[in-house]
């Protein structure tokens, strides 16, 4: 074993050890604030382990999207929320926490049969090139084989944008929509009520 | 196209004659980029501390620094020693793990974006296809260090601190990064080397700034909003915020903000020189100008020549914006939050999404002059 092979193994380790205890520490902590900067954590070292698989650019993506934008809109919102909620049982609460552990369950079946089925002996065993650029690659593939999902997205990502334009300009939405929401079933999720959200708006 | 002067092939070389194997020899050689850029880093941060304060003083009619070694040079080591042997207070409603950990990360990814910043051919400590998108992802990073630091100080001043510095840095990540998109655009590449490969040629003609007269005004602002220069230093208006997040910090923590922000100026400044001004490029074609005078490009004592003037250009060309940020300073007033927000989101993403679309049609119409 030469010095790049060890260095890649004691790395790998390292970034795995990380992700998987910031992963928990996410899940677990009871502290919302530690748990959104540990997922900072845990996108980073994701970041680290598309390094190792030599995908520089994704890596650099993943930290730009996950780390620079996501997390810190997460933070944000934790940090300017300062609510004060009642906690009170919903009737049948146990439908909703089945329905996302049924969701979980599902996800994890799914990712776990993909690992098990991708025969990855090819990948060892093929004489793979080495990819000089690998942005140049990953733009051949985007208007080739992936054209679709490309533009997919893109289109997803317009949407959002036209919903945020719409959202943030609220003399487009007609204000008779406003109404009291109430949680009574276990399928609804709390909401702000309207004039309360059109009346923070409207400051800015 | 040569290849210069070759640092790290020759220090392998040379150990290995030693009798050194080739791994080991390798790995000596790892450490010694990261010791340069920190220490070049820091003393870049010493100068800029030490013109900031001679050229503030001279817009104030004032002499500045004097005593401290000559014309004052030795004051940023005096502020620098100061911090570092002041107490290092906790206040103690705070979050002790999260008041500490805040300044570290606001200052580790400006040390680490270094790594792309070019002096010369070859003198880089890594040239990366992914080049100038990582100095936009490091940047990206450092308002979850602000925001950290202004939770965790448990001081509503510092809260709403780190709360305006990481809205502000989003703001003004997105014309920064379509700006240096329209330059990739033209170069064909995000490799700092090949932005700079790619002005070469002509001398001052052949610079980014004439191609991108748009482009590089929108890179300036936002590069001040980013680094929280003053005419956009709301995370830390004195006026409304005590000290933003920076309130309850004192000795070393305070001094790593101080540092970072320093280093963050002397980069974009680098950064600017880089994209917009020719990197290390020399304003008469120094090729050109050889091969004129019938001297060959492999020459060792022209290759020397041309490596210590790029480096000489370069830090010229990032000090003269350093000087352009200090007299924006003491020449422009501070605009509001609301100002700032407009003025990124309504003004600045729509011009840069233009510049970005009129530079893809120039492309298209003329190859030659915007890089086909």
């Amino acid at each position: 074993m030469n010095l790049a092979a060890g260095v890649q193994i004691v790395s790998f380790v390292i970034l795995a050890g990380m992700m998987l205890g910031a992963a928990l520490g996410v899940v677990l902590l009871s502290n919302i604030v530690y748990s959104a900067f540990l997922l900072g954590l845990v996108f980073i070292s994701i970041s680290g382990l598309y390094i190792l698989l030599n995908a520089d650019f994704v890596a650099a993506a993943q930290v730009l999207i996950y780390v620079g934008a996501v997390n810190v809109l997460i933070l944000f919102a934790i940090m300017l929320v300062n609510k004060q909620e009642e906690f009170y049982t919903i009737p049948k609460r146990w439908i909703r926490q089945g329905a996302t552990g049924l969701v979980c369950v599902g996800i994890f079946a799914l990712l776990g049969t993909m690992i098990l089925i991708t025969p990855w002996s090819k990948a060892t065993t093929l004489p793979f090139s080495v990819v000089e650029n690998t942005i140049i690659e990953i733009g051949k593939h985007f208007f080739s084989d992936f054209l679709l999902p490309f533009e997919l997205a893109s289109v997803l990502l317009l949407m959002a944008m036209v919903g945020a334009i719409i959202i943030a300009r609220r003399d487009f939405i007609p204000e008779s929509m406003a109404r009291q929401e109430t949680i009574s079933t276990p399928l609804t999720l709390p909401e702000r009520p309207r004039e309360l959200a059109s009346s923070t708006a409207s400051e800015d | 196209m040569n290849s210069g002067i070759d640092l790290q092939g020759s220090f392998i070389q040379s150990l290995k004659e030693l009798g050194l194997p080739a791994d080991l020899a390798k790995a000596l050689w790892i450490p010694l980029p990261l010791f340069l850029m920190i220490i070049g880093a820091t003393v870049g941060v010493l100068v800029s501390v030490w013109l900031e304060r001679k050229i503030s003083a001279a817009a104030q009619q004032r002499i500045g620094p004097e005593y401290a070694g000559p014309l004052g040079v030795l004051q940023p080591v005096a502020d620098g020693l100061k911090l570092v042997f002041k107490e290092d207070v906790i206040p103690a409603k705070a979050d002790k793990w999260l008041f500490t950990l805040g300044p570290v990360i606001v200052v580790i990814p400006v040390f680490v974006s270094y790594l792309i910043v070019p002096f010369g051919q070859n003198l880089v400590i890594t040239d990366l296809n992914v080049g100038i998108f990582l100095w936009i992802t490091l940047s990206s990073v450092t308002p979850i260090g602000l925001l950290m630091a202004g939770y965790a100080s448990n001081n509503k001043y510092s809260l709403l601190g780190g709360l305006r510095a990481a809205a502000q840095s989003i703001s003004y990540e997105i014309p920064l990064a379509l700006s240096v998109l329209a330059i990739a655009m033209m170069s064909n590449s995000l490799s700092t080397i090949d932005i700079v490969e790619q002005q070469s040629g002509l001398g001052i003609l052949g610079w980014n700034i004439w191609r991108q007269p748009l482009g590089f005004l929108i890179f300036w602002i936002a590069a001040l909003a980013e680094c929280e220069r003053l005419p956009f230093d709301l995370p830390e208006a004195e006026e409304e915020l005590v000290a933003g997040y920076q309130t309850e910090y004192a000795g070393m923590k305070f001094g790593l903000f101080y540092v970072g922000s320093y280093v963050n100026l002397v980069l974009s400044a680098l950064v600017f020189a880089i994209l917009y001004l020719g990197g290390w490029e020399f304003p008469i074609p120094l090729e050109g100008l050889a091969s004129w005078l019938g001297v060959s490009e492999t020459t060792s004592w022209l290759q020397v020549i041309t490596a210590s003037l790029g480096i000489t250009m370069t830090l010229l060309k990032a000090y003269f914006l350093v000087f352009i940020a200090i007299l924006l300073r003491w020449t422009l007033p501070r605009v509001r939050i609301d100002q700032l927000l407009n003025l990124g989101w309504k003004f600045l993403l729509p011009v840069s999404l233009v510049n970005l679309l009129v530079t893809a049609a120039l492309k298209l119409t003329f190859p030659v002059a915007f890089g086909g």
